[in-house]
């Protein structure tokens, strides 16, 4: 039936129920990921972050709030150039962790 | 024959206070420790481990204490009152004695937050709700219903610090890393607790800091939230139900927890102000002692024979605080023997 409105769904994330299985196999295969500062200075040098908000905080970030839709989303647009590897100051090898990350489906296991 | 050595009144038995007090006695000086608690140590005395090398605080304590045992010390003692005299001062103590002396070193220390006042947060009102110096306590007795196996466990970081409602617009500087440690201390105690930080912004300044950071974080995957708690509710099983913004997501979170940790701040000693105030040395627009000047004598007052040491000017570390009181000794001796 068409009430002409419907309920917004919440944007609020649950930490109790959250699903972090990609996350945390992610972090098992690539520890340096879990010492990420949300600097952000991947995102301001991304080559393809000004035209498709490709984000590797907000991919780290995502996933740690059980955001799998989102990250997906980023993950298609990124050309695999390097640079965020270049000015992470953790010292996180992002571009392998993209890699890693395209070949775990959201339960957390290999797809290919 | 009139006792010649210069007597100097030391008032706080903390960390601070001993240290000098042992420095002036080596320089030929006879120091008086006046400590209104019935132990001397401060606040140091009643932490378990210390950062950044997880020194048992005893180490640092014991040591103060046998080095100073030949030095008058009077515990449970309270200052009635102080005067100034033409070459001195005259402290009435509250067992009725008088002390006559040269120079007057404060060493007054902190007050811990008084986290109750803090409403939102559920301290003294929720059973699962304690504070950073309940968790210290707990490490030493391992004495507390409260702290009962909990699987997941989150720290409240600025708990009345950076909050100019609560009256206390400063940093308290040292809530950060304490935080850091007792969330690792936690993880070593339950290995399977989720354990959540929620800090403003994280301030790790010192020495090997970022280090005990980056083990939180690689070591023991301790999840640190950017957003400040906005309100504790309980949960009908007694847990509590935090909710925050995560502000790097700009979303609001929420989680339930078995043992919430507030991270009560470093604020001024009001006995401290009262003293100085009479005695005529000057208190900071932050309820803290004023020093005379921030950069080059935070250990001298505004008054010519006032001097101070360790937290009573500010939020301070331990290495700081003896260096400081250090120092302060030196400053002490440089005024007394210009006076001749
Ligand atoms: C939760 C917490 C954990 C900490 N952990 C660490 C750590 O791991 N490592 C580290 O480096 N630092 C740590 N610190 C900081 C450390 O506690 C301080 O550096 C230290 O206590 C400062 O010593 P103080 O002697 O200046 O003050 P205090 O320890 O506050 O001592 C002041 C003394 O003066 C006495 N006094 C006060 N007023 C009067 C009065 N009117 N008359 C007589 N006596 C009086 C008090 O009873 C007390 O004994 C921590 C702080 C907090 C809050
Ligand atoms: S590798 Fe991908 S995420 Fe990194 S800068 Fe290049 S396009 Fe952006
Ligand atoms: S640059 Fe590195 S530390 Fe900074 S947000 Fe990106 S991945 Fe995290
Ligand atoms: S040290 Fe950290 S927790 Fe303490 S008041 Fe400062 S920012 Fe807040």
């Amino acid at each position: 039936m068409d009430f002409g409105f419907k309920l917004s769904p919440s944007s609020a994330v649950n930490l109790d129920t959250v699903d972090r299985r990609r996350y945390d196999r992610l972090v098992q295969l690539e520890p340096d990921a879990l010492t990420c500062i949300g600097c952000g200075s991947c995102s301001a040098t991304c080559t393809a972050a000004p035209w498709s908000g490709m984000s590797v905080r907000k991919v780290i970030l995502g996933l740690q709030r059980g955001r799998d839709d989102e990250v997906d989303a980023m993950l298609s647009r990124c050309m695999l150039c390097g640079k965020c590897t270049m000015v992470c100051p953790r010292g996180i090898n992002t571009r392998h962790l993209i890699l890693t990350l395209c070949r775990l489906d959201k339960n957390g296991e290999a797809v290919r | 024959m009139v006792n010649r050595t210069p007597v100097i009144a030391v008032i706080g038995a903390g960390i601070a206070g001993l240290e000098a007090a042992r420095q002036l006695a080596a320089l030929g000086y006879e120091p008086v420790l006046i400590e209104k608690a019935p132990v001397a140590g401060g606040h140091v005395a009643e932490w378990n481990r210390l950062f950044p090398d997880m020194t048992p605080a005893s180490e640092v304590i014991r040591p103060l204490l046998e080095q100073t045992s030949g030095i008058r010390t009077c515990l449970d003692t309270e200052i009635a009152s102080i005067n100034r005299l033409k070459d001195g001062f005259n402290l009435v103590l509250s067992d009725g004695s008088s002390l006559i002396c040269q120079a007057v070193l404060f060493a007054t220390g902190f007050h811990l937050f008084d986290a109750s006042k803090k409403e939102e947060y559920g301290y003294g009102i929720y059973d699962r709700v304690i504070t950073n110096r309940d968790l210290e306590q707990w490490f030493n007795t391992r004495h507390d219903p409260r702290v009962d196996h909990p699987k997941a466990v989150g720290f409240v970081h600025c708990v009345g610090s950076r909050d100019i409602k609560a009256g206390n617009a400063q940093c308290s500087k040292v809530c950060c890393i304490t935080a850091i440690k007792q969330a690792i201390e936690i993880k070593e105690e339950f290995p399977d607790a989720e354990v959540y930080c929620f800090y403003m912004d994280l301030r790790l300044f010192g020495k090997k800091y970022e280090d005990f950071y980056i083990k939180a974080q690689r070591d023991y995957g301790i999840h640190f939230i950017r957003g400040r708690v906005s309100e504790v509710g309980e949960a009908i099983d007694g847990r509590v139900v935090v909710k925050a913004e995560d502000t790097l997501s700009g979303k609001p979170v929420r989680v339930t927890l078995d043992l919430l940790v507030l991270m009560a701040g470093i604020v001024c000693n009001p006995d401290a102000q009262h003293y100085a105030r009479e005695i005529g040395a000057t208190v900071d627009e932050d309820g803290f002692l004023k020093s005379r000047n921030n950069l080059a004598a935070i250990t001298e007052s505004s008054r010519p024979g006032v001097f101070f040491a360790g937290a009573c000017t500010g939020a301070k570390t331990v290495p700081e605080t003896l260096a400081e009181a250090r120092s302060a000794a030196l400053a002490i001796h440089q005024y007394l023997s210009k006076r001749g």
